[in-house]
């Protein structure tokens, strides 16, 4: 399967290992990934701060770009590992659709360097979505060598890749489940999380760390109350804040968190028996090695079967996958 | 042929036509401009509704010897009847009188007086060549037959049935359920009085089970529903029991005995278990137990029959050879009182519904705090055992949302106020309401507000964010925190607490357009039931016949619901008592010669009124059963089918008139585009 | 403080929001002042005014006070608040056109995040010459600017552990056609406005 590729700035550096373990995971798989040919910075979240006509028109460039290159033929679905490049790519063809005006200005600021883009052709979508709902968990299962048995994993999806919510919106904003599966299927024990939607604090570290390490605590207390070994991510800003703000929050709080955090890629190649040198591992502030040495080869014995409640308790609700 | 004597009268509608439209201009026209077309007098008046308004036509038709009427005004849906009654008073045939609507299609749509001006003018002239068409007609007289069907036998079909059945008529009343009694039965304490729901219910309940003119059908589901007002026949599928309803005593040794419990996710809402065979709950009527195939052993398996086997009566009352009847009954009125669906909480996962332990719907506390229900009336949490020491409830679930629904649920302020005062009153809990607005109209509720704030109870202004179990605080662990901005001091607050109660909305029934479509009613955008006016014939709907009653109409609470109950009774018994009913004489025949038998029109007709005569090879329409809708007029293509009071003479006629006047040719260039 | 609340909302501060807010309808005049963004907010608790607080100041006319707040700089654009607002308000939207009017007008100074602005405009700064971000360089400039003591701190443990780890670099990358990106830039500035 071909896709067009926009990595976005922090996958060239700070994100190298999200680079890295993509690169690594595609071939199995059967992806192919063609890099969008001279791609410009998305402008995160603090262009539209300064200026919103020529943040969507920056914005426009790269979807003007892939389109005229049409990366992957007719398709044109271009993908994003980035939540925040998914995110601005993403919104900016949907109002260049909703919003004439904003369309017809971003054309003009476009043709400015010979370049038009025309709203809905190009079809972007985030990495993790291609990766559940093209690939599927099945043929992912099918890929997986070493399971991840008796790794407890807390996914953790932050907000840009399920909000703002579409009606094409691939996951729940509130309660998203994708890679909790996806991370089931590679054979680790699944945390239900949460906060694994909430806010890592962005470029709040920048603007008022205090903040930002406020965010940061709450999520990491709570992978801690939930005792995951580790926190899977799918975004660079969110590894960035919990991986290498996590020392600053131990001592802003006094606390003693080691939780490490990894890219879902990551592990997908360790499940997939790829080498740690070509996933990015050790890139991590955190080490993630003592909670990969956790993983077993044997699944650990079913423990003890469930105790029968009190014939006092109350039924729980049925959840729809129930009944 | 006696040449036509046209009256022309133009209404002000007090300013609402005259507004707009120069209503003395279009009145002096018409009896200038179109005498070539037999108008012999036009009139304005200022409202031609009033007794003098009609006084003037009539005196008109008998001075003026005028055989035809034209009374520009309102749209026909409001005052057609009364014109119509008027010229026949003054001995004129009433369908010999038109109406032509320059309010609704003129003066409430156009701001620019003289176009609107000049388009009432073209409306009228179309309306007098039009006129000059009409056949006089004969009104059609149909047999209203005594019979009600109501569907729904919550608090709003029981009062319906009751009305009509103690008036001495007979009652058809059809339940999905295993018994009756709907949702009101599942509650413990009615607002604002305080009222032990089941001590109000239960006598109405023993009545609709006891009453000799009630024929009460449980299980049951409308199949099909044929024929028109005053003589449907209706065909329900009554579904089978496997309890014999002529043997069973109701002594319930069957369900004791019973080995299979599931989670009983209809009445007890979830909260509790019943047995595979089982009865909603011990007052429940009829009181004969029902078995539950999908759970039930034997039908499973093929064995076990504990039932049959303890089952004291002689012969046994069990039947697993029961089947499905389906019986055909002929009425001449029916009541939808089809009732409510809780709003699904799980679909607003942040509430933490199905996944946090205490979180509760409102219809799941209801249950708790009923007597009969899974806890005995006491409030626990999820464990059973624990009593909270703190509550918050939650107002607007699903409801004043445009992500679920966009309407307000009317009676969550209400329950929620209510759960607060139980709460209080069964475990002494801090309370928290969560609320956006508190809205407590209608008598004594608001008095019920100020009884709960005197008990103590915690109010919070803010629409609640997220109810989680994710301690961040000190304080927090182990509790439920409950996240909202507090919208009277403007900061975000985190209240723990140990049990959540969802004030979940209310929903139009997940077939509600199913069973619209069945009955040949519509709903609304949000998909209740539409009402004919909703503000003076909340009631009726567009279909003669069908009448809608409680919350299938749109959210209401207990008293609303048998008022609609009782409303909807009194509308049908008035239709029993007249013995017939006068219908429009508008229907469609067909003219034999031009009928080539293509049979298209056949299995078009919404009312079945179309047979096809394969002697003579043409197709017939049954006058009583046509509705005058016009679909096969349409559809044949030989024109072999004529609409009385809708042939192609008179449609081409009036479009004539209208196209007469120089608005239409381009001399008056600025007709604003009417809004859609 | 005195306010003066202004008694009709038009044609003036209310309108220029909604102008300048992009990206079709933002329903503001839709909110019901329920509080579900303010409860949903992350970063609630440091902001001077709730986003449903806000809305109510600009339908009251109280620009000034609006474009002091520090409330849209401590927005961290998760979008919860629009996701789940009952009235569909672009709630996140609208943070950012009160950051850009803030910054028009000057009063973001007078708010107690007036640094965030040039941590935007840092940015800015390296998109528009290189057409990339550099995070070495947008941390360094930012908190030299800013904070002297935290810029030495983060060269000394977070950026060297950074550049230890092949985590960042030392020169910013450029894009090949930097004219165009310019071209366009320029053009999409001279248009204005916002939208």
């Amino acid at each position: 399967m071909k896709y067009g590729y926009y990595p976005g700035c922090s996958l060239e550096r700070n994100a190298i290992a999200y680079q890295q373990s993509t690169m690594a995971i595609a071939k199995p798989l059967g992806i192919e990934f063609i890099e969008v040919e001279d791609w410009n910075c998305c402008g995160a979240t603090e262009y539209f701060a300064i200026d919103a006509l020529a943040a969507y028109a920056l914005v426009g460039r790269n979807l003007a770009l892939a389109s005229q290159q049409k990366l992957n033929g007719d398709r044109n679905q271009l993908v994003a590992p980035c939540s925040a490049c998914f995110l601005n790519l993403y919104k900016t063809d949907h109002y260049m659709a909703e919003d004439n005006k904003l369309n017809a200005n971003v054309n003009e600021a476009l043709a400015a360097g010979g370049l038009h883009y025309d709203p809905g052709t190009v079809k972007v979508r985030h990495l993790l979505d291609i990766i559940v709902n093209d690939i599927g968990y099945e043929a992912i299962a099918e890929r997986v060598t070493k399971p991840l048995f008796n790794l407890r994993v807390a996914p953790y999806y932050g907000c840009m890749i399920v909000r703002p919510a579409s009606i094409e919106s691939f996951d729940n904003p509130e309660y998203p489940t994708s890679l909790d599966k996806l991370t089931h299927s590679l054979g680790a024990e699944v945390v239900d999380f949460p906060l694994k939607a909430h806010c890592c604090g962005g470029h709040m570290t920048q603007i008022s760390e205090n903040t930002a390490l406020e965010l940061i605590r709450r999520l990491l207390k709570n992978a801690a109350d939930y005792d995951a070994d580790m926190i899977v991510t799918l975004c660079p800003m969110c590894q960035l804040n919990l991986d290498a703000y996590q020392e600053n929050v131990n001592k802003h709080f006094g606390t003693n968190f080691h939780i490490p955090v990894l890219y879902f890629t990551q592990l997908m190649g360790l499940a997939f028996g790829l080498s740690a040198n070509n996933l990015g591992l050790g890139k991590e502030f955190i080490n993630a090695k003592p909670a990969l040495d956790k993983i077993s080869s044997e699944p650990l014995k079913k423990q003890r079967r469930k105790k029968r409640p009190p014939k006092e308790t109350l039924p729980m609700p049925t959840m729809p996958e129930e009944s | 042929m006696t040449e036509e004597r046209i009256g022309v009268y133009v209404c002000h509608c007090g300013t609402n036509i005259a507004g707009t439209v120069d209503v003395e201009e279009v009145s002096k026209w018409a009896g200038e401009k179109l005498k070539k077309d037999g108008v012999v007098v036009s009139r304005d008046y200022k409202f031609m509704c009033s007794s003098l308004g009609q006084e003037l036509i009539q005196a008109d038709i008998k001075e003026k010897s005028l055989n035809r009427v034209v009374v520009a005004a309102c749209s026909p849906h409001l005052h057609e009847k009364t014109f119509r009654t008027a010229c026949q008073k003054a001995d004129m045939n009433p369908y010999l009188c038109e109406m032509v609507s320059i309010r609704e299609q003129v003066s409430w749509v156009h701001t620019d007086k003289r176009v609107a001006t000049e388009k009432a003018k073209a409306l009228i002239s179309g309306g007098v060549l039009r006129v000059a068409k009409d056949e006089p007609l004969e009104a059609i007289h149909v047999p209203i037959n005594p019979a009600t069907l109501i569907v729904g036998a919550g608090i709003a079909g029981i009062q319906a049935a009751l009305e009509i059945a103690d008036s001495g008529f007979p009652v058809y009343l059809v339940e999905r359920d295993s018994s009756i009694g709907g949702h009101m039965a599942q509650f413990d304490k009615t607002f604002p009085t305080l009222d032990c729901a089941a001590c109000i219910l239960t006598p109405k309940m023993v009545d609709a089970g006891d009453h000799p003119n009630i024929t009460l059908l449980t299980l049951s589901e409308i199949e099909q529903v044929d024929g028109y007002v005053g003589n449907f026949t209706v065909t329900i599928r009554k579904g089978a029991r496997y309890v014999k309803e002529d043997v069973c005593t109701g002594c319930g040794i069957c369900i004791e005995k019973c080995p299979i419990k599931v989670i009983d996710t209809n009445f007890e809402a979830g909260l509790g278990y019943r047995k595979a065979i089982y009865r909603n709950f011990p007052q429940a009527i009829p009181k004969y137990p029902a078995i539950d195939t999908e759970h039930c052993t034997y039908f499973l398996h093929g064995k076990c029959k504990a039932c049959q086997l303890f089952c004291p009566t002689q012969p046994n009352s069990i039947d697993f050879e029961q089947q499905d009847e389906v019986i055909r009954i002929e009425v001449g009125n029916i009541i939808l009182a089809t009732g409510y669906d809780l709003f699904n909480s799980r679909r607003i996962p942040q509430y933490g519904y199905g996944r946090l332990a205490n979180v509760f719907t409102s219809l799941e506390f209801e249950r708790m705090c009923n007597a009969a229900g899974p806890t005995e009336g006491r409030v626990f949490l999820r464990d059973g055992i624990t009593q909270p020491k703190t509550v918050g409830i939650i107002h607007c679930v699903g409801s004043r949302d445009k992500h679920y629904n966009n309407y307000c649920s009317v009676i969550c302020c209400m329950q929620s106020l209510k759960f607060a005062h139980l709460v209080k009153e069964r475990t002494g809990a801090e309370v928290y309401e969560f609320y956006i607005d508190m809205r407590t109209a209608f008598k004594d509720y608001d008095e019920f507000y100020q009884r709960v704030l005197q008990e103590g109870v915690n109010f919070i202004r803010g629409r609640v964010a997220e109810a989680t179990d994710a301690a961040r605080l000190p304080g927090e662990e182990g509790k439920l925190i409950i996240q909202a901005e507090d919208t009277l001091i403007g900061k975000q607050r985190r209240i723990p607490v140990d049990m959540v109660i969802l004030s979940a909305g209310l929903e139009p029934r997940a077939d509600s357009e199913e069973v619209a479509k069945k009955f040949g009613i519509s709903c609304s955008s949000n998909g209740f039931f539409i009402e004919k006016h909703p503000k003076l014939d909340p009631i009726s709907t567009l279909t003669e016949g069908i009448f809608i009653a409680g919350a299938c109409q749109g959210p209401k609470d207990i008293p609303a619901s048998v008022t609609q109950g009782a409303a909807a009774a009194a509308r049908v018994l008035g239709r029993i008592q007249s013995k017939e009913l006068a219908l429009e004489p508008i229907r469609a025949s067909v003219i034999e010669e031009r009928c080539s038998g293509c049979r298209i029109c056949n299995d078009l007709c919404p009312f079945n009124a179309i047979t096809f005569n394969e002697e003579l090879n043409v197709t017939n329409i049954n006058q009583a059963l046509c509705q005058g809708c016009g679909t096969c007029v349409a559809a044949c293509p030989s024109g072999a089918i004529s609409g009385t009071q809708f042939s192609d003479e008179q449609i081409l006629a009036q479009l004539d008139g209208i196209l007469s006047l120089p608005i239409n040719s381009g001399k008056v260039k600025t007709l604003e585009s009417v809004p859609a | 403080m005195e306010t003066n609340l202004q008694t009709s909302r038009t044609p003036t501060f209310y309108d220029e929001v909604i102008r300048d807010t992009p990206g079709g309808d933002p329903n503001l005049e839709m909110c019901i002042q329920c509080g579900t963004c303010g409860g949903s907010c992350p970063s609630g608790a440091d902001m001077d005014h709730t986003p449903r607080n806000l809305f109510a100041m600009i339908n009251a006319g109280m620009k000034e006070d609006v474009l002091r707040s520090n409330s849209p700089w401590y927005c961290v654009s998760c979008y919860y608040c629009m996701v789940r607002c009952p009235q569909e308000i672009h709630i996140t939207d609208i943070m950012y056109t009160l950051k850009r009017m803030a910054i028009k007008e000057g009063l973001y100074r007078e708010s107690s995040a007036s640094e965030a602005p040039g941590f935007s405009e840092t940015f800015i700064h390296y998109v528009e010459n290189y057409g990339r971000s550099f995070e070495l360089g947008l941390a360094t400039w930012h908190h030299l600017r800013y904070h002297p003591i935290n810029a030495i701190r983060m060269a000394s443990t977070m950026g060297l552990e950074l550049l230890r780890k092949g985590r960042m670099d030392l020169t910013p990358t450029r894009i090949k056609n930097m004219p165009q990106l310019k071209k366009i830039l320029k053009k999409a500035k001279a248009i204005g406005g916002t939208t």
